[in-house]
């Protein structure tokens, strides 16, 4: 037997191997790891009869508390159902117009159509739903598609140029792009309608292009955006009149839409959100412009 | 390198790299509509300078009968030098990542540099290009000595880390061109997966070849690491990836598996590779370099046989830990939670026997940034397995899950300790390759130790802070019954920690950057004059009157 070399520092025994100068000492696995390892053992062999656990063929160890995530989830769906009925029930049942009156359902519309919101509604509108670029402003200007309880709903419902069979259709033709009208009338055109909205352009620089804009709005503009430019909910043409604008109102974006036309996307809502999820919605829109400074 | 060849092995190489040629003439014309068709230009591009290259070299002097008393490092240089070009350019584009969801602007409009692309971009870079680089280098240089045993050929190792590299290669450009699974860590399509498995095939074939005529009696646990590594890996990466491809002249392949079992399939894979190539290999380098670099023997033989089979039997379990809450029936969720809990243990005891191996040396730990990379590490190891085996408990899991707390238990294992044991072996290895006297600068160890320390610590601070925020966030119910916050509030909040954990992830790469300087600036330093440890590179007989190496070895 070869002579047993220990390790002067720990006083272990090496294993006797040495690998390029690096030898192993034979030391005793230290209790704790030993313990450990069994408490670990036998909290598992404990999960394991309690719980669902081991394969047995075409079923499994079902476990003694007969615990089952797909009832678990199930009794909790119904449990949180239960405690929302409490208010549910009550705006599924009343009237748009009896709501706004109630507090304490107004406070569940504020809390849980602001997480709505945010969720299904903000990637577009923005979280304070303020709109953006392309994106209408809901808290501000005129509606489309109409700011009646039954409207904003019906526009939630079916969506604007989605796929729903049902969905708000509009386009704004592309006047320039299409060749329905020269660059000059565009101009002018342009000119005009910024004039709706900013009267003092039809006094400045600009007013022989406003008075000629004026003519050629008549002859093409006001099929959809009425005699004075006020837009037309029937069609979800825009008020050119205010000063809200989804497009921009500068002179350089109006020509952009007049040349190219503009065609907006809502997603119809009614296969994603229930129709108390989409009141909530309408709801909650509603009071946030009523409360908008 | 190629007068280290034989002219036999110098002819194979370029029959391989003529028929590797050749498939990529087949690739590009199968799929000229298909980016299936720029891999195969990809692979001409790279193979035929490389047959001129070898022709090149062909006429030199053959090696001569010495080279077999010394072992064949070569391929270990090479290796550790493309695992710090890969760490570097893994690194920046993790960054540039952190970078993109602070400011998504910074994909600037590409869809080649978008987050879904440049993210899988980041982690096989410096998963599979800088782990796996530094894994095959560090084995090949590991395996010889601890067998005292040459590699068995010259070719066989180059074919391994050229074409383990020209596989990241393909994984990586063909993100950018948004060629993927969709299999998280399994990324690249079939034509590259088969390629692996021949990679692979021929690696563990080294390993066979070099143990079957080892001097030593036993194998060293190090070696059984590394085979665990590659032997698994083959086994997960085969089964995972078996899919039908559209046709052979498109890069797009369909899934052997669906539903559930395709997610469970996927994640057994997914943990495993964890547990196999980010663990086990990594262990098998701590195991060579840590105890070399104290001058310590390793505490416990008898703690390296728990640890090892512990880890290996319970890992194999674990991957549905991934899928609490899920599709996934429970009693499989069950068994995935439960046999993390048992892994605990042996991992502890990896990491013990580590840290108490380096009894005795604690003196070094403190003057030498080099062992204290492998210290750290070993810490890290420890708390990363903690904290994983803790997120495995189902109540706990339904907290962490989906959020980045998940993404800060991953960079402590990452950064903690899969990066900070390969810097720490790779600062020790350098100057034993290159047979110099140190390195470089010991300065600048030092400051890539502060840097990579602190990166870590700060993006691992920001995941858990934003990761529980968001857990917590994400399960508020209001007085109504409804849930208090949107996504949108919980990414809100995540916007301060988005910042912190980039900033972590530039010193990390910072840090990077100071190594890869040091190592360029030793191999450029003349050699010493008298090379301090002459044990290293050549196998020592057992007893005298032994020749250490047998011809045709």
């Amino acid at each position: 037997m070869a002579i047993e070399e220990r390790d002067p520092h720990t006083g272990h025994a090496t294993t006797g191997h040495e690998w390029n100068g690096i030898k192993e000492l034979n030391t005793p696995v230290p209790r704790p790891v030993y313990f450990f390892l069994a408490t670990t053992f036998l909290f598992s062999l404990f999960y394991w009869v309690l719980m669902p656990a081991w394969p047995t063929g075409v079923s499994y160890t079902k476990g003694l508390l007969g615990i089952d995530q797909r009832t678990t989830v199930a009794e909790n769906l119904r449990q949180a159902a239960m405690e929302r009925a409490v208010w549910a029930t009550k705006i599924e049942a009343s009237d748009y117009s009896v709501i706004p009156a109630d507090a304490s359902l107004m406070q569940v519309v504020r809390q849980t159509g602001r997480t709505l919101f945010g969720d299904n509604c903000a990637a577009c509108h923005g979280a304070n739903a303020k709109g953006g670029p392309g994106f209408p402003n809901l808290t501000a200007g005129s509606w489309l598609w109409g700011g009646s309880p039954e409207a904003v709903a019906e526009t939630i419902r079916v969506g604007v140029n989605s796929t729903h069979g049902d969905a708000r259709v509009a386009q704004m033709p592309a006047f320039g792009k299409d060749q329905m009208l020269p660059r000059s009338d565009i101009e002018n055109v342009a000119a005009f309608v910024q004039s709706l909205s900013n009267p003092s352009i039809a006094t400045g620089p600009d007013a022989g292009k406003v008075a000629a804009g004026r003519q050629v709005f008549a002859t093409n503009c006001t099929a959809c955006h009425g005699e004075a430019g006020k837009g037309n909910i029937e069609m979800g043409a825009p008020d050119l009149t205010d000063t809200v604008w989804i497009y921009g109102g500068d002179r350089q974006s109006i020509m952009t839409t007049l040349y190219g036309g503009r065609q907006g996307h809502m997603p119809t809502w009614e296969a994603r959100l229930s129709p108390l999820d989409r009141k909530i919605l309408t709801l909650y829109i509603l009071d946030l412009r009523r409360r908008a400074p | 390198m190629i007068s280290t060849l034989t002219k036999g092995e110098r002819e194979l190489a370029i029959v391989i790299l003529g028929i590797l040629a050749c498939v990529g003439l087949a690739m590009a014309a199968a799929g000229r509509a298909d980016p299936l068709g720029a891999h195969g230009w990809l692979i001409i591009a790279l193979c035929v300078p490389m047959i001129f290259f070898v022709i090149a070299g062909y006429y030199t002097p053959q090696p001569a009968e010495e080279r077999l008393s010394q072992y064949y490092d070569d391929p270990s240089k090479a290796g550790i030098i493309a695992a710090m070009v890969w760490v570097v350019f893994g690194l920046f584009v993790g960054d540039w990542v952190a970078w993109q969801l602070v400011y998504p602007d910074l994909t600037f409009d590409a869809a080649w540099s978008s987050f879904g692309r440049i993210r899988p971009v980041h982690t096989t870079s410096v998963i599979f290009g800088f782990g796996g680089n530094a894994l095959i280098a560090t084995s090949l240089h590991v395996l010889q000595r601890t067998s005292r045993a040459r590699l068995p050929d010259q070719l066989s190792p180059w074919f391994v880390l050229v074409g383990y590299n020209l596989f990241c290669l393909i994984a990586v450009t063909g993100y950018l061109m948004g060629v993927t699974q969709s299999k998280e860590y399994a990324e690249p399509e079939w034509y590259a997966d088969i390629w692996l498995v021949i990679v692979w095939v021929v690696y563990f074939l080294i390993y066979l070849r070099t143990l079957a005529r080892r001097k030593e009696p036993h194998i060293y646990v190090a070696n059984w690491y590394y085979m665990a590594f590659i032997l698994v890996v083959a086994v997960l990466h085969i089964v995972n990836n078996i899919a039908v491809p559209v046709s052979f002249g498109h890069a797009k392949s369909y899934s052997l598996f669906s539903g559930v079992q395709d997610a469970m399939t996927q994640w057994w894979y997914g943990h495993n590779a964890v547990a196999f190539f980010l663990t086990s290999g990594f262990l098998g380098m701590m195991y060579y370099y840590l105890p070399m670099r104290a001058g310590r023997p390793i505490f416990s033989y008898r703690m390296s046989i728990i640890s090892f089979w512990g880890i290996t039997f319970m890992y194999m379990w674990v991957g549905s830990h991934h899928l609490h809450y899920t599709a996934l029936p429970q009693w499989v969720q069950t068994l995935g939670m439960t046999f993390s809990l048992m892994l605990l243990v042996p991992s502890w005891a990896s990491a013990g026997n580590a840290l108490l191996t380096l009894n005795g040396a604690w003196h070094k730990v403190r003057d030498d940034a080099t062992l204290r990379f492998m210290m750290v590490a070993a810490v890290f190891y420890g708390l990363t397995t903690f904290e994983g085996s803790f997120m495995a408990i189902r109540p706990v899991n339904a907290l962490s899950h989906y959020t980045d707390w998940t993404i800060g238990h991953v960079h402590a294992g990452a950064l903690g300790w899969v990066a900070l044991i390969t810097f720490g072996s790779i600062y020790a290895v350098v100057p034993w390759l290159w047979k110099r006297e140190a390195m470089y600068s010991g300065r600048l160890v030092e400051l890539h130790f502060w840097l990579a320390l602190s990166g870590t610590i700060i993006y691992v601070f920001a995941m858990w802070n934003s990761g529980i925020i968001q857990g917590l966030m994400w399960r508020t119910y209001n007085e109504s019954g409804t849930l208090a916050y949107s996504f949108l509030d919980s990414l809100v909040a995540m916007h301060p920690y988005y910042i912190a954990r980039a900033t972590g992830g530039l010193l990390f790469f910072l840090g990077a950057v100071v190594g890869f300087y040091n190592i360029w600036m030793t191999i450029r330093t003349a050699p010493a004059a008298q090379v301090s440890d002459v044990r290293t590179d050549i196998p020592v007989p057992a007893s005298a009157g032994t020749p250490a190496l047998q011809p045709g070895e």
